[in-house]
């Protein structure tokens, strides 16, 4: 049992938590401006696979995992493109069309990846990491939490700027007034559907960002099916967030731990089901809501479209 | 939301009674949902082209193997089994405006105990019994599961959309822990559970492969629908989903019905794990999860939450889903493909309702 509390261990294991962490970190964040704004954004799973899909083919064929982010952040912000036009602009079911969504990106994507690379699998390198000098040097947190790609760092900082623009700015509050009472931000002469359709393209752009780090950055490779559930999970962040975005970086780091717990158990060789931790996360927000459940605090107009002059 | 009872698929039945302007607007009704789904094949079959598939040889093996061909057709008809049981249920909840979007946990948990109690049931009583017990403990155990969502939502207020995603998810984990610890199997190397022999499954229809779990499906829609529609208890729960202050302020027990609501919910798509096991696998095999409902979800909300409607869509899926593994197998294009034409459907639809709504209130105008 020595070999599982040492130091190497340890850090190995948060490290992997931090790795797991980030996408559900990004599209918690994603998940939350959505949300803030009224919009209930299902479809947040077909972002994150479209991200990871041509976050992966930008990072293949350009050698940059630069270009790769960027790609997936556009091919997110491309699928809420479409949720935005029907779910914001003339207001179709955000369920129908999130789910919808959802299912037709996962089927998209496996589909080009098996005509593509399904012979070859290929692989990209593994990811340049910024070490950050002093920091890194302390024993166990520094390998653990400083020596990672810098898009992880600039990822945790988000979670500042996202509170700052929550609190801070003008936009901030048009997007709380979208989604708590829109009648009245249309009265003050602001375009509801403009808010909206910002936040959502927000969420997309973040929900692929993260898609493309799952693949690039975790995986180095693209597989269908990748996120395996990660956009659900970033709608459940989001929620029990409240709208805080520093509540949903430390669920993002629970969950990770959790994550990463199991393929640090497989490699230690212990014998538990991995599905008896993945279990534990949702274990532990469980009892917490049973315990502490209180009303949630969603936004009035959640999941209803807007429409000028509706009753 | 809503409440909207006239027949969509089934209404041809009703042609030789009903005046001409029903028939005018079952005719309506029928482009309404043909020509969005003619559309949709078009867009998808442009996907094919992209790719390098013809797409009418893809569309000509879907339509016959999941349609036309006998085995095809038995197929289909019974895939519908379990996908009418949680349609069913989704049907109860979202009238009553409650999203349980859990069914993929309530689903594969009711199967898992399905799949353990009736091989162990049928060697100690008549196999007839056998079955109803376990159609009876899947139900119950779905329930259960669906007990701390709806508690929570009942009394706290906490949002269901959370705790149901957050219960389908541990559902799916401890689905798995009990094939591989609880109920394996000890006969075979890959973990599942013990297998219910053919002869104690549900019996097929007739001289076909038609699992009868087909007609109990049926009869589970129908009467979701026909209590939903015309009976007291139906109206409670429409009122609880159209205004829960409105509802508490004419004295409904609103905690109340919300928990039954789960439970019923929970109960049918429990069924339909039991359905989908005890008809047609015969057990569970470790990570087996079909996830049928995320399908469904959308298919009930386009059928407005009309079990008749509901009926059609649901037959719908299940021509696309085995036609496409048919044809995945001949013409070399992965399964996934049925998921982008469902997918393409479902939007087509939603605009084509849409776009029908919009041209009768401009008419009305």
């Amino acid at each position: 049992m020595t070999g599982l509390f040492s130091e190497v261990f340890l850090s190995a294991l948060l490290f992997g938590a931090v790795t797991a962490a980030i996408p559900l970190l990004l599209a918690g964040l994603g998940e939350q401006i959505s949300e803030k704004a009224g919009v209930l954004n299902i479809g947040i799973e077909g972002m994150m696979l479209a991200g990871a899909y041509l976050g992966f083919v930008g990072a293949f064929y350009s050698g940059s995992l630069w270009l790769g982010f960027l790609t997936g952040a556009v091919g997110g912000a491309a699928v809420a493109l479409v949720m935005a036009l029907l779910c914001v602009r003339i207001g179709l079911n955000q369920i129908v069309i999130g789910i919808a969504l959802t299912l037709g990106l996962e089927g998209l994507t496996a589909l080009l990846h098996h005509f593509q690379f399904s012979r070859s699998y290929p692989r990209l390198p593994a990811a340049e990491a910024t070490v950050i000098p002093l920091l890194s040097d302390i024993p166990v947190i520094g390998p653990a939490f400083f020596k990672h790609h810098l898009i992880v760092y600039l990822a945790v900082a988000l979670v500042f700027g996202m509170s700052y623009l929550y609190r801070r700015t003008q936009l901030g509050l048009n997007l709380q007034a979208a989604g708590d009472k829109p009648a009245a931000l249309d009265v003050a002469g602001i375009d509801v559907v403009r808010t909206r359709t910002i936040a959502v393209l927000t969420t997309g752009a973040l929900a692929g960002l993260g898609g493309a780090y799952l693949a690039n950055v975790g995986a180095g490779l693209f597989i269908p099916f990748i996120t395996n559930g990660a956009g659900f999970l970033g709608i459940v962040l989001a929620m029990l967030a409240r709208g805080r975005p520093i509540w949903v970086l430390f669920g993002a780091l629970l969950f990770g731990v959790c994550l990463s717990l199991t393929t640090a158990m497989q490699v230690a060789g212990i014998n538990i089901p991995t599905d008896i931790i993945q279990m534990l996360p949702f274990l532990a927000v469980m009892i917490m809501l049973v315990l502490f459940g209180r009303r949630a605090s969603l936004p009035a107009a959640l999941g209803i479209p807007y429409e000028r002059g509706a009753r | 939301m809503s409440i909207d009872t006239a027949p969509t698929v089934s209404a041809t039945a009703l042609d030789a009674t009903s005046g001409a302007t029903t028939r005018r607007d079952i005719a309506h009704r029928l482009l309404m949902t043909l020509g969005p789904i003619l559309v949709a094949l078009v867009i998808a079959g442009c996907i094919l082209l992209a790719v390098g598939v013809d797409p009418l040889a893809y569309y000509g093996f879907v339509l016959e193997k999941g349609l036309f061909s006998p085995l095809g057709i038995q197929q289909t008809l019974t895939r519908m089994a379990p996908l009418l049981f949680l349609a069913a249920g989704l049907i109860v909840a979202f009238r009553a405006g409650m999203w349980n979007l859990g069914g993929d946990g309530q689903f594969l948990l009711g199967a898992v105990t399905a799949a353990a109690s009736a091989p162990m049931f049928v060697q100690v009583m008549p196999a007839w019994l056998a079955l109803v017990c376990s159609f009876l403990i899947a139900m119950v155990v779905a329930m259960i599961w669906s007990l701390v969502p709806a508690l929570l939502r009942a009394y706290q207020g906490v949002n269901e959309i959370i705790t149901t995603l957050m219960m389908t998810f541990l559902g799916t984990s401890l689905a798995n822990v009990l094939v591989k610890l609880a109920f394996r199997d000890p006969n075979t190397t890959v973990p599942q559970t013990r297998t219910l022999p053919v002869e104690d499954r549900l019996p097929r229809l007739f001289e076909t492969t038609i699992t009868s779990g087909l007609l109990l499906g049926l009869a589970a829609i129908v009467i979701v629908h026909l209590v939903m529609t015309r009976t007291a208890f139906g109206l409670k729960l429409r009122i609880v989903g159209a205004n829960p202050r409105a509802a508490v302020h004419s004295g409904l027990g609103v905690p109340g019905l919300t928990v039954a609501v789960f439970a019923i919910s929970a109960g049918l798509a429990g069924l339909a794990g039991a359905v989908d096991i005890i008809g047609v696998q015969g057990n569970v095999r470790a990570d087996w999860n079909p996830a049928y409902g995320l399908a469904v979800i959308p298919a009930v909300f386009l059928a407005r939450m009309n079990g008749f409607a509901a009926i059609g869509f649901v037959f719908l899926l299940s021509v696309l889903s085995i036609g496409g593994e048919s044809a995945a197998r001949r013409l070399g294009v992965p399964n996934h493909f049925t998921l982008v034409l469902v997918s393409i459907v479902l939007i087509v639809l939603a605009l084509a309702e849409y776009f029908d709504h919009r041209y009768n209130q401009s008419r009305r105008a």
